[in-house]
């Protein structure tokens, strides 16, 4: 492991977001539409039966949305960044693999970290009720969880693709069925028991779920349960980042 | 400093690199030339661990490039033929990263990065975000980058690719420059000949991923026999020809209608002798033209072609897409 690769590509990201003010806004344009579309106005006619507001129960699912999509994006972009970019001149330096691999997580997952929190403040302007408890603090580990399960995926389908033409499609192949088939816009029990399963497979559902459970106090499953199973996913898609990469050659 | 052996890299079916062998010393230029697509770049790669050889191997200032390729990365700079600058950070910033990630002291790092700033003169730009550099001063800032760590070779991948031609002499200059105060070694593929005339010590013709012709710009360009004099008479060109068949110097010679061509070394010493043997048998020449072998000419010569049409590959696209863009703003 070398502190330093990990550093300078984490300090990489980090200078790169903070300069980049127009990207941030751009960024955030989808997760305020959905709070606003969905969560405001569609959710105005949704009933959930639990006492609960739509626009509540919808605001950690658009976390775990832009999670998923950033941090997907985040990790895949290694394949534009290791044949024209930056990367490419980490990988001749006499660093391990895996840091470089840790320390663009650590970049990306510092960014979206701080991407979600922005959408919480949004939220929150616009009348998310919040309910501070021990458990509070949770949410940026399960924020920080859900970066790494999917920078994770990025970075491996980014490292096993070759192909830039295909790659945004197998991306969308991968992000389109993980945010829908999971329990960020509607309950788990609105859909048939045989997809639940399906959703249960999914460690979107265990991160928007621990962020229910820390942000609203009212999940699904127990806290722990979440931080489990979301636990358990970054380690396994981290792991098959360190070995895809590893295995790439920069042709 | 670098002895290749056999080296041999296969993409599938595809031999892109077919057995090369050959060896650099220290301190030279040392260039590969050849059409795209020759499998320059593929070498390149290979010498500096990006790529594992399918075959063969080579050492690097001392290190084998399979078994030590961390060493090797330790020994070596890299200019590569796409941009490798991050757009989004500053001059300084992208060469402070780099010193970091070779573990170079912070104050050797301060020292270091402003003498590469001076070396590359971007100093007044050293503050500016790289996206707003022009293409050669991102080139220049890759060539000072890739020395910071005082690398003992540095491996520069179609430098002056992209470039306009004021901007390539410039870039020319620099690189002889680098050459003649570090001392470092250097080896550059191209598939500019002028490019590889100009710069090189020595040059490796490489085509089809094989190494075919091996030597100094001066050298290969000699094996082809020499210049070519072309004389225009008004007059008896026959009485000439006979005259010159005992003349030493004079390697070949014939004649069509009213023209005589010579094949000579050194041509145009040979002009002013020329001139006196025909005036001492009352040939008027009308006009005289010299011809010296190009490196094109050695390249046609064992290639059998001047450039090939590359295949473009999906990587080709989006290069010049990048290109494109870069070029834009």
């Amino acid at each position: 492991m070398d502190a330093n690769a990990i550093y300078v590509l984490w300090l990489r990201d980090l200078k790169r977001f903070i300069r980049a003010k127009s990207r941030i806004i751009g960024m955030m344009m989808m997760p305020i539409f959905f709070l606003l579309g969905l969560g405001l106005g569609l959710g105005s006619l949704i009933n959930l039966g639990t006492g609960g507001s739509y626009f509540d129960f919808i605001v950690p699912g658009i976390i775990g949305m832009s999670l998923l999509f950033t941090s997907i994006f985040t990790g895949s972009a290694v394949l534009w960044d290791r044949q024209f970019g930056f990367l490419k001149e980490i990988l001749v330096t006499p660093n391990s693999r895996t840091s470089i691999v840790i320390g663009r997580i650590l970049g990306g997952g510092t960014t979206a970290v701080l991407q979600s929190i922005l959408v919480v403040i949004i939220a929150l302007i616009v009348g998310f009720h919040m309910q501070v408890t021990v458990y509070t603090a949770l949410a940026i580990v399960f924020m920080i969880l859900i970066a790494a399960t999917f920078i994770g995926l990025g970075l491996t389908l980014g490292s096993m693709i070759n192909d830039f033409q295909g790659f945004q499609l197998v991306t969308s192949f991968f992000t389109m069925p993980l945010f829908f088939l999971s329990n960020s816009i509607f309950p788990i029990t609105a859909l048939p028991s045989s997809i639940q399963f399906i959703m249960y497979l999914n460690p979107l559902t265990y991160g928007v779920d621990g962020l229910r459970n820390a942000l609203l106090g009212t999940g699904t499953l127990s806290i722990w349960v979440d931080l489990l199973g979301i636990t358990i996913s970054a380690i396994i898609m981290v792991s098959l980042a360190v070995i895809a990469f590893s295995r790439t050659e920069v042709g | 400093m670098i002895k290749v052996e056999e080296l041999s890299k296969e993409f599938g079916s595809l031999k892109a690199v077919a057995g090369i062998s050959f060896h650099v010393t220290e301190g030279e230029i040392f260039g590969l030339l050849g059409p795209n697509g020759a499998g320059k770049t593929t070498t390149i790669k290979m010498l500096t661990t990006l790529l594992k050889p399918t075959s063969g191997g080579a050492i690097v200032a001392g290190y084998d490039i399979k078994k030590e390729p961390n060493n090797v990365r330790k020994s070596i700079g890299i200019v590569f033929q796409d941009p490798s600058l991050d757009d989004e950070l500053t001059g300084r910033e992208n060469l402070e990263f780099h010193a970091i990630l070779y573990n170079i002291s912070k104050q050797q790092r301060n020292s270091k990065i402003s003498e590469v700033l001076k070396l590359v003169e971007l100093e007044d730009k050293a503050d500016t975000l790289v996206k707003f550099y022009s293409g050669g001063m991102k080139r220049r800032l890759e060539i000072g980058r890739g020395l910071i760590h005082e690398p003992k070779v540095l491996f520069l991948d179609e430098p002056t690719v992209g470039l306009d031609p004021q901007t390539r002499r410039h870039i020319w200059e620099y690189i002889k420059k680098l050459n003649e105060t570090s001392k470092v070694t250097l080896i550059l593929t191209t598939h500019y000949i002028e490019e590889a005339d100009y710069l090189c010590n020595r040059v490796a013709i490489v085509d089809h991923g094989k190494l075919v012709a091996l030597n100094t710009p001066k050298a290969l360009k000699d094996k082809l026999g020499g210049d070519v004099i072309s004389l225009r008479t008004n007059g008896d060109t026959e009485k000439l020809h006979a005259s010159l068949k005992s003349t030493k110097w004079v390697r070949s010679m014939s004649s069509h209608d009213s023209t005589l061509d010579l094949t000579v070394e050194e041509g145009e010493k040979r002009i002013p002798a020329l001139m006196a043997i025909a005036e001492r048998h009352n040939v008027k020449v009308d006009s005289v033209s010299l011809h010296k072998p190009s490196l094109e000419d050695v390249f046609i010569h064992y290639t059998g072609k001047s450039i090939r049409e590359e295949e473009g590959s999906s990587m080709d696209a989006m290069r010049a897409h990048r290109r494109a863009w870069s070029g834009r703003r």
